[in-house]
Formats: C-alpha cells, sequence, structure tokens
C-alpha cells in the first residue's frame, strides 16, 4: 500500500506536464490574444501591437513560450506556473491573473463543497432506499426522478430553479432566499452571524441546481451496488443466522455497498467543475466560473490556460484521493 | 428482421443436420417447438420488449422528422419577418408565440433542434470512429502502443469536457457553424467510448476465434475489422447513443455561454439564453426550447438503456 501509494505521487509531476503541454497546445495554438486588436477600426498603430506583443511574450517563438509559461525563466517575473504567476493578461497591466483568482477561491469553493456534500450524503441515502424498497413507487419516483436530471443542462436546471425561488419569495412576500449573486451587494455593518445567514441564503439555490446531476448518477449507482450487496450470499447468511434486519443492512451490506461508490464521487468532481461555470453564470456570481467566461471572452489566454490547469490539478488530485480511498477500503484489493 | 428462406422445396430430413441459425428451423424435427432466431432478430425483440425505449424512439423519430422536414412545411422561418407581429403570446398561427424582433418561435425551435441533433449526430459518428478504432488497437496490440495511447486518453480526461470545450471555441473564435462545434466536441469527446471499447476488446483477443483466425495467417486489419469491431459491436453502439445524448447537452451549455452557434443562426442553448430574463414575462420565449433540450436528451437516454439491455442481456437493469 505504501510503495503503492509513492509509484501513485512520483507519476503525479509527469502527469501535470502532459496535462501541461496538451492545454498549451489547445489553447495557444487555435488563437490569437490580439485578434481584436489587430481587426479593429480605426487601425491600432503597429507599435502598440508590437508593445502589447512583447508584454504578452507573443513575439517568442511557441516552444519558448511553453517553458516560460510553465517554469518563467527568462520572463519578467510576471509569468512561470512554477513560481506561483499565471502570466500577464490581455486587459492591461492592472489584471493580476494570480490575484484575481484568489480572490474567488473560496466563493466557488463553498459552491462546490456544499454541492458535493449535499448531492453524495443524498445519493447514498436515496440509493439505500431505493434498493431496500425495490419496485416500490418511492424507487420508480426516485428512478424518474435521476432520469430526468440527467437529461438536464445544467443551466437550465439552474434556471428553472431560480425562477421556482423567485415565485417562492413572490409568494411568502419576502426574500427566503436570494436568486443573483453570491452575498448582497452591501455587506458593511453586518455581524459575522448575519454575514453568514446571508451567504447561506445565495448559497441555497445554486447548490441544489449544481448538486443534481450529481446526486441522480451517483443515487443510481449506490441503487445498484446495494442491490448487488443484498442478493450476495454473505448478507444471506447473516440473515439466516438470524440478526435482525437493521444490523444486516448497516453493519453488513451498507459498508460493502459504499465502497465503490466513494470512488465514484470523487469522479464527480470533474462535472462539477463543468457545472460551477454554468451554475455562477447563472446566478451571476463572481467566483471563477464565471472568471473563466471571461477569460475566454477576453482572449485571455493565460488565464485560461491557468484556469484549466487549475481544474486538471483538482481532478488529478481528486483521482488520486480515489484510488487510494479504494485501497484503504477494500481489503480485498492488493496492489503489490 | 430478414425472411428469405427458400420456398420450401422437397427436403430430406437425415441429410440435413442445420450447421448454423440461416438453416430453415422446422427442417429439424427436435427444433419445432422453439423457433431459432438469428442474433438480430434476439436483439431487436429485446429492444421492442423495452416499453420505455420503444415509446422514446418513437418520439426521438418524431423530434428528428420535426428538426428536418418541419422547417419545409411551417410557413416561417427562423429569421425576423415583418409579416410577424411583436411578443405575441401563443395562438393557432404562432404555437410558440412570437418574439420582440419579429421571430416565430416555433420555427425557432425547428430550427434550433435541428442544429443541436446535426451536432449531435456528427458528434456521435465521430465518437464511434475515433472511440472504436483507438480502443481497438490499444487493446488488440496492447504492451507499448496500449499504453502509450491509454495515457493520451488519461491526459485528455483530466480537463473537465465542457470547460475545454469553451476554451477552445472561444480561443478559436470559430464556433460559428454547427460543424465548427460538433468538430471541437467530437475531438473531446470519444475518450469513455474508447475506454469502454478497449476492455471489451482486451477479452475478445484472448478467445479462440481470434486465435483460430491468428493461426490461418490473417492480417492484423483483417482482425480488426472482420473478428473484434464486429464483436464489441453493442458497447460501441451504447459509447455512441451517449455521446450524442452528451453532445445535446455539451452544445446548449457552449450555446448558452455565447460559445457555440452564433446569430443569425440559433441553437436550443442561444434560444434559452436569449429568453432567460424574459421567463416571466413571456414564458412561451424561453421554456419550448430548454423543454426540447430536456425530451431528446431524456428520449436519448432510453434508447441507450434499451440497446445496452438489447445487446448485453447479462447486464439488464430490466425486470426479467
Amino acid at each position: 500500500m505504501l510503495m503503492y501509494s509513492v509509484r501513485r505521487l512520483l507519476i503525479l509531476p509527469p502527469v501535470m506536464l502532459a496535462a501541461a503541454i496538451f492545454v498549451f497546445l489547445a489553447v495557444d495554438l487555435t488563437g490569437d490574444p490580439l485578434a481584436e486588436m489587430r481587426m479593429a477600426t480605426p487601425p491600432v498603430p503597429d507599435e502598440t501591437i508590437a508593445a502589447e506583443e512583447e508584454r504578452l511574450y507573443l513575439d517568442r517563438s511557441m516552444p519558448e513560450r511553453f517553458v516560460l509559461w510553465t517554469t518563467g525563466i527568462g520572463g519578467r517575473g510576471d509569468i512561470g506556473l512554477l513560481q506561483g504567476e499565471f502570466g500577464p493578461s490581455t486587459r492591461g497591466t492592472a489584471f493580476d491573473i494570480g490575484t484575481q483568482i484568489n480572490d474567488r477561491t473560496w466563493i466557488t469553493m463553498r459552491l462546490v463543497i456544499a454541492a458535493l456534500s449535499l448531492a453524495i450524503g443524498l445519493a447514498i441515502l436515496f440509493g439505500v432506499i431505493s434498493a431496500l424498497r425495490q419496485y416500490s413507487v418511492m424507487d420508480y419516483t426516485l428512478t424518474f426522478i435521476a432520469f430526468v436530471a440527467l437529461a438536464m443542462p445544467t443551466f437550465w436546471i439552474g434556471l428553472l430553479i431560480q425562477q421556482a425561488g423567485v415565485t417562492m419569495n413572490d409568494f411568502f412576500g419576502q426574500t427566503l432566499v436570494y436568486t443573483v449573486g453570491a452575498t448582497s451587494a452591501d455587506t458593511r455593518g453586518m455581524t459575522a452571524w448575519q454575514a453568514f445567514l446571508d451567504a447561506g441564503a445565495h448559497l441555497v439555490l445554486p447548490t441544489i441546481a449544481l448538486m443534481l446531476t450529481g446526486f441522480a448518477q451517483l443515487s443510481r449507482y449506490q441503487r445498484a451496488s446495494m442491490l448487488e450487496v443484498l442478493n450476495s450470499d454473505y448478507v444471506r447468511l447473516a440473515r439466516a443466522k438470524g440478526l435482525p434486519n437493521r444490523v444486516v443492512v448497516r453493519r453488513h451490506a451498507l459498508r460493502t455497498a459504499l465502497i465503490p461508490v466513494t470512488t465514484l464521487s470523487m469522479l464527480l468532481i470533474a462535472g462539477a467543475i463543468d457545472g460551477v461555470v454554468l451554475i455562477e453564470v447563472v446566478y451571476q456570481w463572481r467566483g471563477l466560473g464565471t472568471f473563466f467566461v471571461e477569460s475566454v471572452r477576453n482572449n485571455d489566454t493565460y488565464a485560461v490556460m491557468g484556469w484549466l490547469m487549475l481544474s486538471g490539478f483538482v481532478v488529478i488530485i481528486a483521482n488520486l484521493i480515489a484510488d487510494l480511498l479504494y485501497g484503504v477500503l477494500d481489503p480485498r484489493i492488493r496492489y503489490d | 428482421m430478414t425472411d428469405s428462406r427458400p420456398p420450401r422445396q422437397h427436403v430430406d430430413p437425415v441429410a440435413t443436420a442445420p450447421p448454423d441459425g440461416d438453416e430453415d428451423p422446422s427442417r429439424d424435427a427436435e427444433a419445432i417447438t422453439t423457433r431459432q432466431r438469428s442474433q438480430l432478430q434476439l436483439v431487436a425483440l429485446r429492444f421492442v420488449r423495452h416499453r420505455a425505449a420503444m415509446v422514446s424512439l418513437f418520439v426521438f423519430v418524431l423530434i428528428v422528422a420535426f428538426a428536418f422536414i418541419g422547417p419545409h412545411l411551417w410557413e416561417w422561418d427562423h429569421t425576423v419577418s415583418r409579416d410577424i407581429p411583436s411578443s405575441q403570446p401563443p395562438s393557432w398561427e404562432h404555437p410558440f408565440g412570437t418574439t420582440s424582433a419579429g421571430n416565430d418561435v416555433f420555427a425557432q425551435v425547428m430550427r434550433g433542434t435541428q442544429k443541436s441533433l446535426q451536432v449531435a449526430f456528427t458528434v456521435g459518428a465521430l465518437t464511434v470512429i475515433i472511440g472504436a478504432l483507438w480502443g481497438t488497437i490499444a487493446g488488440y496490440y496492447r504492451g507499448k502502443v496500449d499504453a502509450v495511447m491509454m495515457r493520451i486518453v488519461d491526459v485528455l480526461l483530466i480537463i473537465p469536457l465542457l470547460v475545454l470545450v469553451v476554451a477552445i471555441a472561444g480561443s478559436a473564435r470559430g464556433g460559428t457553424t454547427w460543424w465548427a462545434v460538433a468538430l471541437i466536441i467530437g475531438l473531446f469527446g470519444w475518450t469513455t467510448a474508447a475506454r469502454v471499447v478497449r476492455g471489451v476488446v482486451l477479452s475478445l483477443r484472448e478467445q479462440e476465434f481470434v486465435e483460430a483466425s491468428k493461426a490461418m495467417g490473417a492480417s492484423d486489419a483483417r482482425i480488426i475489422f472482420t473478428h473484434l469491431l464486429p464483436n464489441a459491436a453493442g458497447p460501441i453502439i451504447v459509447a455512441g447513443t451517449l455521446a450524442i445524448a452528451l453532445a445535446i447537452l455539451a452544445e446548449a451549455g457552449l450555446s448558452f455561454l455565447g460559445f457555440g452557434i452564433q446569430p443569425p443562426d440559433t441553437s436550443l442553448g442561444l434560444l434559452v439564453e436569449r429568453a432567460r430574463t424574459a421567463a416571466r414575462t413571456r414564458p412561451w420565449l424561453f421554456y419550448p426550447p430548454g423543454f426540447m433540450i430536456v425530451l431528446i436528451a431524456l428520449t436519448i437516454n432510453f434508447i441507450g438503456d434499451g440497446l445496452r439491455d438489447a445487446l448485453d442481456p447479462r447486464q439488464t437493469t430490466m425486470r426479467r
């Protein structure tokens, strides 16, 4: 197990390097950050374009630029992922990509964490209920909800829930949940508790919207996994021994049935990254998701590439945790 | 499915022991009670018995007709027309109402569905072709080829699909036409299919019939195209169906963010995005395109489910 963990950790750097090459090729090759400036009417003077090219390191060759972007060697100190610098932005010198990402991380993180924990918790609960009451009305209802949720684009779920929130607020005549923004516009003069409640009220709807897709996938999976275990011989033996139903379910069946789900729930993170971009746009949050969309709109290649690398890093770490958890949880798996 | 048996002639019951399933079952005295069915017939039968899949197939065919035949029959097209009154609620003239600029929303949804389906089918085809070949070659050759090919898949899978597609479509500033959108989604959407196919091929290549054809001197290409790919057809078809559903959602998300199909052309995601602010005041602009996306994705998912159950009876999700 230790050897396996070390081996898994050792392949991290090459995987990150491969991801960096891929991201760089995909973004740098496909577009020119200054395309709009070159096409502008009235034409921008050549000197301005040349100065911008130099500032954005576009005067260097592509391999040079890749080395610059990853290591920062030979740059002006504003570039180099390994040094914690994302690179110059097309949005001017005052716009620092690193600061922006830093400021927005917590806003996005709390949404993703809330949605994922809710999705995993509810999926396990309802997956188990579905399996225990197979082919009951409850089971069919949950299956139906899962199917519909899987067929809905994330932004459509977000918009529908937003509409439902507006209708609910209208009905009660007061703002119970906020439908726009991550916090109120003016949080001055709020106590810590009030600020917490305010953030919570803004968090409710986006969390539900972001959680649904993951919940749908995971609850199906949990149901199948639980059914398989319930039909296995050792559970039958436990019942034959005369153990009460709740002991069989909790102690014998559920523990085993949770193992594959743990892995899958780590893999949900990639889906949550896709989802959070759409949900933040729908709910007008100023988090990492909208930052990404704005960066793409502004052809801010270093911001886009940095963002992709960050999300890639999160996915890789999640995969690593999933693999290691699997080994810890399932004693049948031997790595060496 | 095919019933091209030769007309019953003189039959010698002793001399003709049926060597395979193509023979008339009634010739064999012992097979009278159960009709012999070909593999394809069995699959078709299992699919037809899957009620949700059959209903979905029917609805899906209707949607395809609506998108591709509809525009030729319907009076208006998706563009602005002077003869269309502004911001009208649904009526017989305009079943989904009209926009403030003077578009017929019914025609817009028709056009949007068409574009979304074109993107989805292209992505499905790309997924099947690239994914199947990639997975088969990796699984068949194993060793270094497999390692390199699957590491490439691993790297592609690291970056979440929608984010990647948005970055590239935005960077290329080329997502104006449906095929550019389809190409971008298709070029990165085949990875899961390749993994599935590789898994199937890994077990197929160890089977006796592959060994036999190798012993008879068959070339690698022949083994791949006549033995491995047809036997992996089930998972490949299912992967293609899933890719279509994924593409519908990805295209909608891409267009919603403004990096997909651009005006004056339209797509379902774009229609939803433009009607966002009108959800309460003019709901007829907002709900039809959204429901259409859900309907397409839902029916394709059910069809995929039915196909999986029909093609691989061991993995049934259906009550037997």
